[in-house]
């Protein structure tokens, strides 16, 4: 419980301290570095919760150590709308009903974005596909397929 | 996709609207905070110890090992349960810590808190527990002889309902026997909490849970203090499901607080949650049905045997419920059903959406379909030619005084059309062709561009049987076509004193609505603003905190917050408007009696109807806040007699569900194609979160018919994981055709709208098993329906 190092986490450097080694960069994010957005609901990689962006790619942060993720770039839910003012994503899950408990939000819209950000007019069937490592029990997908249809429309606009 | 409704995008915000989630954009920016999500300086965390044993036991228990580990704060046992050392929602059977024996694999032993959740593991890992394992009774027929596996008996309860000509037969008997797997709820938000010890003495608890003031009476008579000295607040909550009905985690939390005296989290992992809630009761239903050549039920006979698992929980009202539905929704003169559940020493069973109505579902859906083909006539006929209707008496006795528009649902359902038929031109068509309704209508403008895209051919492989893999043999799948027809009683029945508290307070144009209606992702905090709006006409309706400072809003559970919480917030909201336009026509030389008809709230002023009085809320109210708190009730219910008959339940809720799939013969793979569904809702109070609540009940209906099971062996768990538990993915999601939401007001029912939430994941089970048998030939009598189940039996397809 004795190691110092820095994250670089939505382009701020956050020193972390006195950590275990063990320690995944779901826990250090969430119980070290106050950013509770990224959620914890499987914790073995097959749910998605926890996605975030390391290097612009999209992870699983349950299965990544934290201390691995040093001098790379990690970007989390926080960093989407930091001062309120919602993403396109974020406005369209609340606006298309694609938010019932809201757990696995979060980290449907980070693949969400991923998603969008490398295709932006996505068939149906590749939204199912990109979203099928994130698990939601509330609301059976249907507004949030609705949602990112909505969004991919809007930036064709 | 499955765009068969486009939601209005209006965001005016009364009752009848798509109103936006208030907890929305918090949700979406992930600045809500769980119940996993809370901080506290000097946080310990805390730990279960579970038995890895299904029955065993417990010879001596040696802590002093893990109480030695550097950071450990506590390491609790039985004994260390200040008052009462049992617990159990309905019947308190259920150690909080086992002491002598433990009754299924993860039933907790000890707690620890630790400074480091990973402190706390090793420390629980440290305590050595001398087992002696016995030998557990795992099969529910056997556990009605075997040897008492609890001081209170094997048998949680058991029942008949008898009613008519028990000599009565018909021309025509079928019967079957059917079995239902146990599901898991599989919410997303482990359980998880925050207890933090108080200068009085007592405890506050942050929780996420279905029902605070349940919860507060358990946790206040273990820990042996008042209920005002367990307070509890509802944090966010990670969906429920019926899961969250019962204590988890409370009173552990609290026994861990109030000894170290600090605040202490706990939150278990995925494995832990599978042992850590109860499930839904795993079934076996043999029903005998005696119609006419027509295919008119005359009598049925039946047995229902439910696997209740090592406590009580609220078994004893599941089996009521499975039996009294176990005729499903159709006119039944005449009939002898028993109910079972019992102990036995798999995981406890309880609570989860459909409550019973489920299991009931599978099974006389099947026989339906059974009696349509003795009959000659489709699954469609036979249904309508028993539909209960309004004035009918069913199998308790009861008279159907509300709305109940089955042969509506099932006509409305059966003329929507099929989803076009498979484009490659591969497998027969049997769902189309043979029900004559196939119409061939071209898809929506969005699918069409997959099939014009250059990877076309990969995609339409994503979307046969087994997906990704494609390992299909095209020409080996068939599709089909089933249905399914269910019946749920709303709200608590058999006499409970079921009520929801609710309090306004308007200060000026702004009201501030309180109840402890525990906001599990249903979106009733969405409702509770509407109706305030509604009956007040204000803009700014304030939500205050959840929590155990008012009076209990009973369960969210049996689809009844709308009407009871739904129906307390809308009182109190009366009363204070009722108030209001009283001192308004005192003020104003008005009768004061006449108030209500002379003059209104609306549009955030106060009106005479004649137009003469039109004054802004603010001025009408002045300084003089009103307040009113209230509680509701609906309508008394009886218990059930000897023969189970009386007037048990309050209403009734009805839905209909077509299923259509593509089966792969040889690797036994299901792809659902698509669920359309009729309901009978009363009225819908907010369009967008009720077709929410149908899309997200159909895919757990879906989820049970064809992948989700918890496997058992000796009542030890073999799928505690995402990886080997698994839930439908959106891959594995079938298009949702809404076809019609039939608005009848519901009498007695606030604004006539009947709660929503547990009918689509009654009857889209049948509908979806019934189109595999369709597609196959095959019986298929139990669900979910396995690989094996289908590719063992394809050399006879």
């Amino acid at each position: 419980m004795s190691e110092h190092y820095q994250l670089r986490v939505n382009g701020e450097s956050r020193p972390v301290n006195d950590a275990w080694l063990g320690e995944s960069l779901l826990y250090v994010l969430r119980e070290r570095l106050g950013l509770a957005g990224t959620k914890n609901a499987c914790e073995q990689g097959e749910c998605g919760s926890c996605s975030v962006l390391i290097d612009d790619v999209l992870v699983c942060s349950c299965l990544v150590l934290a201390a691995s993720a040093m001098d790379r770039e990690i970007s989390t839910v926080e960093s989407l709308a930091p001062d309120g003012d919602l993403s396109d994503v974020q406005r369209a899950f609340v606006e298309a009903g694609a938010v019932q408990c809201g757990f696995c939000t979060p980290g449907l819209i980070m693949a969400v974005h991923d998603l969008l950000d490398q295709k932006p007019s996505p068939s149906d069937l590749e939204v199912r596909e990109a979203i099928s490592g994130n698990l939601c029990r509330c609301t059976g997908y249907v507004r949030i397929f609705d949602a990112v249809q909505r969004v991919a429309a809007e930036r064709e606009e | 996709m499955s765009q068969t409704l486009t939601p209005p995008r209006t965001q005016a915000p009364r009752v009848g609207t798509s109103a936006p989630r208030p907890d929305g954009v918090p949700k979406v920016r992930g600045m809500f905070a769980f119940s996993s999500d809370l901080w506290a300086d000097g946080m310990l965390w805390g730990q279960t110890l579970r038995s890895p044993h299904t029955r065993a036991n417990i010879r001596s228990i040696d802590i002093s090992a893990a109480l030695a580990t550097p950071g450990v704060a506590a390491v609790l046992l039985h004994d260390d349960v200040p008052g009462r050392k049992i617990f159990g929602l309905e019947h308190p059977d259920q150690p909080v810590l086992a002491k002598d024996e433990v009754r299924y694999q993860g039933e907790p032993v000890a707690i620890v808190a630790a400074d480091h959740p990973e402190t706390a593991r090793k420390a629980a890992d440290a305590i050595v527990v001398d087992y002696e394992p016995l030998t557990p009774v795992c099969d529910a027929e056997e556990a009605i002889t075997a040897d008492l596996l609890h001081p209170d008996g094997n048998i949680f309860r058991s029942l008949t309902i008898r009613r008519g000509d028990q000599a009565a037969t018909g021309e025509i008997v079928i019967e079957g026997t059917y079995e239902v797997g146990m599901q898991d709820q599989a919410f997303m938000g482990v359980e998880s909490g925050m207890a933090m010890p108080c200068e009085d003495e007592g405890v506050e608890l942050y929780i996420s849970t279905q029902w605070l003031h349940a919860d507060q009476q358990q946790i206040a008579a273990s820990l042996d203090l008042p209920d005002d000295k367990v307070r509890l607040t509802l944090a966010g909550v990670g969906g429920a499901f019926g899961a969250r009905e019962d204590v988890s985690l409370q009173i552990h939390l609290c026994m861990l607080a109030l000894y170290t005296r600090r605040p202490v989290k706990m939150v278990y992992n995925r494995e832990e949650s599978f042992y850590g809630h109860v499930h839904r009761h795993p079934a076996k239903i043999w029903l005998r049905h005696h119609a006419t050549a027509r295919g008119e039920i005359v009598k049925i006979e039946g047995r229902l045997l439910l696997d209740g698992g090592a406590y009580a929980s609220t078994s004893s009202a599941v089996i009521a419920n499975a039996t009294c539905f176990a005729n499903g929704p159709y006119k039944t003169p005449s009939c002898e059903i028993e109910g079972i559940v019992v102990r036995t020493n798999n995981l406890p069973c309880g609570a989860m959406r459909g409550f019973g109505a489920v299991q009931a579902c599978f099974a006389h859906e099947t026989q339906m379909d059974k009696l349509a083909a003795a009959v000659g006539c489709d699954p469609v006929e036979i249904r309508l030619r028993n539909a209960i209707a309004p004035g009918d008496t069913i199998i308790t006795g009861q008279e159907i005084t509300g709305t109940a528009p089955v042969r509506e649902l099932i006509e409305s359902l059966s003329r929507h059309p099929l989803p076009p038929p498979r484009q490659d031109g591969g497998g027969r068509q049997d769902g189309g062709d043979r029900q004559g309704r196939q119409d061939g209508r071209g898809r929506a403008g969005r699918q069409d561009r997959q099939d014009e895209g250059d990877s076309a051919s990969q995609h339409t492989s994503m979307a046969d049987p087994g997906g990704a893999g494609r390992t299909a043999d095209r020409s080996r799948i068939r599709r089909g076509v089933g249905y399914g027809v269910g019946v749920k009683n709303l709200m608590f029945s058999e006499g409970f004193d079921d009520y929801s508290t609710a309090s306004c307070l308007l200060e000026g144009d702004v009201a501030t609505i309180k109840c402890a209606c525990a906001e599990v992702g249903q979106g009733f905090v969405t409702l509770s603003q509407q109706i305030a709006r509604e009956v007040l006409g204000v803009e700014e309706v304030v939500l205050a905190p959840i929590d155990t400072q008012i009076g209990s809003a009973g369960s969210s559970s049996a689809s009844r917050q709308s009407w009871m919480s739904g129906g307390a917030v809308m009182r109190a909201c009366e009363e204070v408007r009722a108030k209001l336009l009283a001192k308004v026509a005192v003020e104003h030389g008005f009768a004061q009696d006449d108030a209500e008809d002379l003059l209104e709230c609306a549009d955030g002023r106060v009106r005479s109807k004649d137009g003469l009085l039109d004054m802004s809320l603010e001025e009408a109210v002045g300084d003089e806040n009103i307040f009113v708190e209230l509680e509701y009730r609906h309508t008394p219910t009886f218990p059930l007699d000897e023969n189970g008959q009386g007037n048990a339940h309050v209403a009734f809720i009805y839905a209909a569900h077509r299923a259509t799939v593509d089966v792969d013969l040889d690797l036994g793979l299901i792809r659902v194609v698509e669920v359309a569904t009729t309901q009978d809702v009363g009225k819908v109070l907010n369009p967008l979160q009720a077709y929410g609540q149908i899309e997200g009940g159909i895919a757990q209906g879906v989820g049970l018919a064809v992948m989700e099971e918890m496997l058992l062996t000796d009542g030890q768990v073999r799928n505690a994981s995402f990886t080997d538990y698994l839930i439908p993915t959106a891959l594995d999601m079938p298009e949702i055709a809404i076809v019609e939401l039939i608005e009848q007001p519901e009498p007695g029912a606030p604004f006539g709208a009947k709660g929503i939430g547990e009918p689509p994941a009654v009857s889209s089970l049948p509908a979806v098993a019934a189109a595999v048998r369709d597609a196959t030939g095959l019986d298929l009598p139990r669900v979910p329906i396995r690989p094996q189940d289908i590719a063992l039996a394809a050399e006879k397809l």
